[in-house]
């Protein structure tokens, strides 16, 4: 009952703080993408290799740029307010329907490299912290190190030449075995073969991360006096890791992974141009070079949805970990 | 009706000449099956030719043309199985091939044909310009199409491949607006392979068609066609096995020499009569300094045109001293040569111009842009080899949308590194940039020099609507002349087409299309 007040009052701020924030990024953004020069129409001329004036005149018409940047900007509001993202130029159709197809892929590449992440981030911290200053916490602090410092799409074409190219365990890139028309058990299996690389490719920076930050809170945590009471009253030393010093350890870890969130999305378009992964970082990027605006509108306005529904999210996580911290 | 061609031979021959390249043994019947895995470094915004001339590879997999050709431009029967052209060179006959049926199993007819070309005229890029002479396309029985035109275009009949020129359906594309991309649902073409599947940003499916008017063929049952744009994703892909054919240089030149000895992979490197490649360098005439011609002369003897083959290009390049690309065999002109890469005459020539090296050893600045989609290293060559006779350039590097802008619309260049190609014929690919009704602002690859002399103008309208080849032959030879001598541009080099292909394929690049083919043909060998 009280619970349930106060995740409505949650809501409700989140909600109230979110709308103004997401006009003034879908306004920013646009003013800025019209700074770059040349647009989609100079970009399709140029692409068709040879255009006539009246090619150009038809594309920018076409396109909606012949008329002044504030009536752009305000047709585009306008859509917005329908729930509409417009139309992509290039691909003749839906904005919506375009990020639609992509949206799964991406989110099944962060979900999965998020997992990772957490799950190998805490073990590996845990394990330095409970070995630290001997042997293992070396070897494990360089490891992660290298992790952290080596670029992400390095460690991506590494992986693809020894599991792909000199093994042949592993497929070089893509979602699918294309064409090869798997159901049930088969096709999952093939997906998750196909999102390993990329997905471990994508985690391995924030492994270093989670890592590092787990086994400074691990070793701050485990000084505490809650901790020594629970080893005088005889509790076994597992049970004092995971229950006591671990979920408290905890907390720093879950507020930067919402802050990361955003910073996965951006290393997704490294990670999916190695991997040819069609998601949505590829097509963000892709639309950059095209200038196909009203898709990259789309994506960036999705994307900040995304950053502050995972954070609404990560507020409530901490909440319920430690419920000393109150939700404001 | 005169010059009825023989085509049954010109068939045959074709045919026959598709066994070359591959062991004599293998002339016996290809084996039918197979899925080709076929890479595309960018995916385009519709598989289609039809209003955009980004696709050609994909858009012959699906349309058929009304004729395609062999190597050295000569057509051959697809869609017609005959022409005649009229003396005066201003009506096109061209008989129809018999039960031919769409991939929604509606037959082809001339209203195809009449309905097509004059949507090419209306929405096609180059369309526009190629057809821009048709009054109609008359349509005296299903399987007659005539074309009538107010001028003559001698120009038209290398333009009606399936790369270029696909025929589509009129019943689909009727209510279609001309400038959308066609999306998966307008896909039905006459051509060997059906559209499948299209998942944007991975890959697209094509199925054979079993109802191909060319029996057997296809052979394959499948060709997947992936889109990767990262270079390195595509070496791998290929080196893990999972590719089987791409073009332009599919992996980083400087990684082929290893693929040359890939026990799996092949690589062929040869120039397409179809694409014209070509780099050259632009001058910006309007800049005071560029005016001078000396400048100009002394600019293109400081270039060494074959340590830029070499060395830029790995040796997958030709020097293409000309504004017609050696890569058009009929017409480019081997009387014009090089200037000779001598440092000593650049200097000399600057020093007579009146611009003497300052105390830093630079005589004048100037500012160097270059289309992204050529190898920034050859802007690196040509700023060095500026450096050492005294021209302090610049580059800057801009991102294709900026680089067109720069140059066609602000203007806010020098000199320009340019990949004018001149596609399969020069009225069609190399008019654009020397004829000076072509300066047009804000339109790109159109005249960037702002080049103006009226005997080329005169010339270049005079082949547009010559019909006698050794005429216009004549007239073109001419036009390359002036121009060498004029120097509005320094012509560079060819870039050969260079095609990694597993070893175990056949017959995917047989005619001037290159890997416009429509892989009707091509199968794999044991």
């Amino acid at each position: 009952m009280l619970e349930g007040r106060r995740l409505l009052r949650v809501l409700r701020r989140t909600v109230i703080q979110a709308v103004p924030t997401i006009l003034g990024i879908v306004i920013l953004n646009f003013l800025l993408l019209k700074l770059a020069p040349g647009d989609a129409a100079d970009v399709m001329a140029g692409e068709f290799g040879a255009a006539t004036e009246e090619t150009m005149a038809m594309l920018r018409q076409r396109f909606g740029l012949d008329v002044p940047v504030l009536q752009q900007l305000l047709a585009y509001l306008s859509n917005l307010a329908q729930f509409s993202l417009g139309q992509s130029p290039r691909y003749g159709m839906p904005v919506s329907e375009l990020i639609g197809q992509r949206l799964p892929s991406t989110l099944m590449l962060m979900g999965m490299a998020l997992a990772i992440a957490f799950g190998l981030g805490i073990a590996l911290g845990t394990a330095m912290a409970l070995t630290a200053g001997r042997w293992p916490d070396r070897l494990l602090s360089v490891v992660s190190l290298i992790f952290y410092s080596v670029p992400g799409f390095w460690i991506g074409l590494m992986l693809i030449v020894l599991f792909s190219v000199k093994l042949g365990w592993l497929p070089s890139g893509g979602q699918e075995t294309i064409g090869a028309g798997l159901t049930g058990f088969d096709y999952i299996l093939d997906r998750l073969k196909h999102m390993i690389l990329p997905a471990t490719s994508l985690a391995l920076f924030y492994v270093a991360i989670y890592g590092r930050l787990t086994r400074a809170a691990v070793l701050e945590v485990a000084s505490q006096d809650y901790v020594r009471t629970a080893a005088a009253k005889g509790l076994p030393p597992l049970a004092i890791t995971l229950r006591h010093i671990v979920r408290n350890a905890l907390l720093p870890v879950t507020t930067l992974a919402g802050i990361h969130l955003g910073g996965i999305l951006g290393g997704a378009v490294v990670v999916e141009t190695v991997y040819s992964w069609p998601g949505l970082g590829r097509l963000a990027f892709e639309s950059v070079m095209r200038r196909d605006f009203n898709v990259l509108l789309g994506v960036l306005l999705l994307s900040s949805f995304l950053v502050i529904i995972a954070n609404t999210l990560v507020d409530l996580l901490h909440a319920w970990l430690d419920p000393r911290v109150e939700v404001r | 009706m005169l010059h009825l061609k023989s085509v049954v031979a010109a068939t045959a021959a074709f045919f026959l000449s598709l066994a070359l390249g591959a062991p004599v043994a293998e002339a016996q019947q290809p084996k039918h099956g197979g899925t080709l895995r076929f890479v595309m470094k960018y995916e385009p915004p519709t598989l289609s030719a039809l209003n955009n001339t980004s696709t050609p590879t994909t858009s012959a997999k699906i349309w058929d043309g009304l004729v395609t050709y062999d190597p050295d431009l000569k057509p051959l029967p697809m869609l017609a199985t005959s022409w005649s052209v009229s003396p005066d060179g201003l009506q096109y006959t061209f008989n129809l091939r018999e039960g031919v049926t769409f991939h929604d199993g509606k037959p082809f007819t001339s209203a195809d044909v009449a309905f097509s070309i004059m949507r090419l005229k209306a929405g096609h890029p180059r369309g526009r310009g190629t057809f821009a002479n048709v009054t109609e396309v008359k349509a005296p029985d299903a399987k007659t199409a005539v074309v009538v035109l107010s001028k003559p275009s001698p120009y038209m009949m290398v333009a009606l491949g399936p790369s270029e020129s696909p025929i589509v359906p009129k019943h689909v594309f009727e209510n279609f607006d001309v400038a959308t991309p066609p999306g998966p649902p307008q896909h039905i073409g006459t051509g060997p392979f059906v559209l499948k599947e299209w998942v944007r940003g991975s890959h697209a499916v094509l199925e054979r068609n079993a109802n191909y008017w060319d029996k057997p063929r296809p052979y394959l049952d499948r060709v997947i066609v992936r889109f990767m744009p990262d270079a390195a994703a595509r070496a791998a892909a290929f080196e893990a096995g999972d590719l089987d054919l791409g073009g332009s240089a599919p992996v980083p030149l400087s990684d082929m020499e290893r693929y040359k000895s890939h026990p799996r992979l092949a690589v062929d490197t040869r120039s397409f009569a179809y694409t014209g490649a070509q780099h050259q360098i632009f001058f910006n005439l309007d800049t005071p300094i560029l005016k001078e011609k000396k400048v100009r002369e002394a600019i293109a003897h400081a270039l060494d045109l074959q340590a830029i083959v070499d060395t830029v290009f790995y040796g997958y390049a030709k020097v293409s001293p000309s504004p017609i690309s050696v890569a058009l065999t009929t017409w480019y002109d081997p009387a014009v040569q090089p200037r000779k890469f001598d440092v000593n005459i650049a200097n000399k020539l600057l020093d007579e111009a009146g611009h003497p090296r300052a105390a830093n050893g630079m005589r004048f600045p100037l500012r160097l842009l270059y289309n992204p989609f050529i190898d920034a290293r050859l802007a690196e060559f040509v700023r060095q080899s500026l450096r050492r006779v005294g021209i302090d350039a610049t580059t800057q590097n801009l991102e294709f949308g900026a680089y067109v802008k720069g140059v066609y619309t602000d203007r806010s260049f020098d000199l320009t590194i340019e990949s004018l190609t001149n596609v399969f014929d020069p009225t069609v690919g190399v008019q654009r940039g020397y004829w000076s009704k072509n300066f047009r602002i804000g339109l790109p690859f159109s005249n960037s020099a702002h080049y103006e002399n009226p005997e080329v103008d005169r010339l270049l309208e005079a082949a547009a609507v010559e019909i006698d080849a050794a005429k216009r032959k004549q007239l073109f030879s001419q036009f390359q002349r002036i121009v060498h001598a004029d120097a509005p541009s320094v012509d560079l080099i060819s870039p050969l087409e260079v095609i990694i292909a597993n070893k175990k394929i056949r017959n995917y690049a047989r005619g001037a299309e290159g890997l416009g083919d429509n892989f009707a043909d091509v199968h794999f060998v044991d």
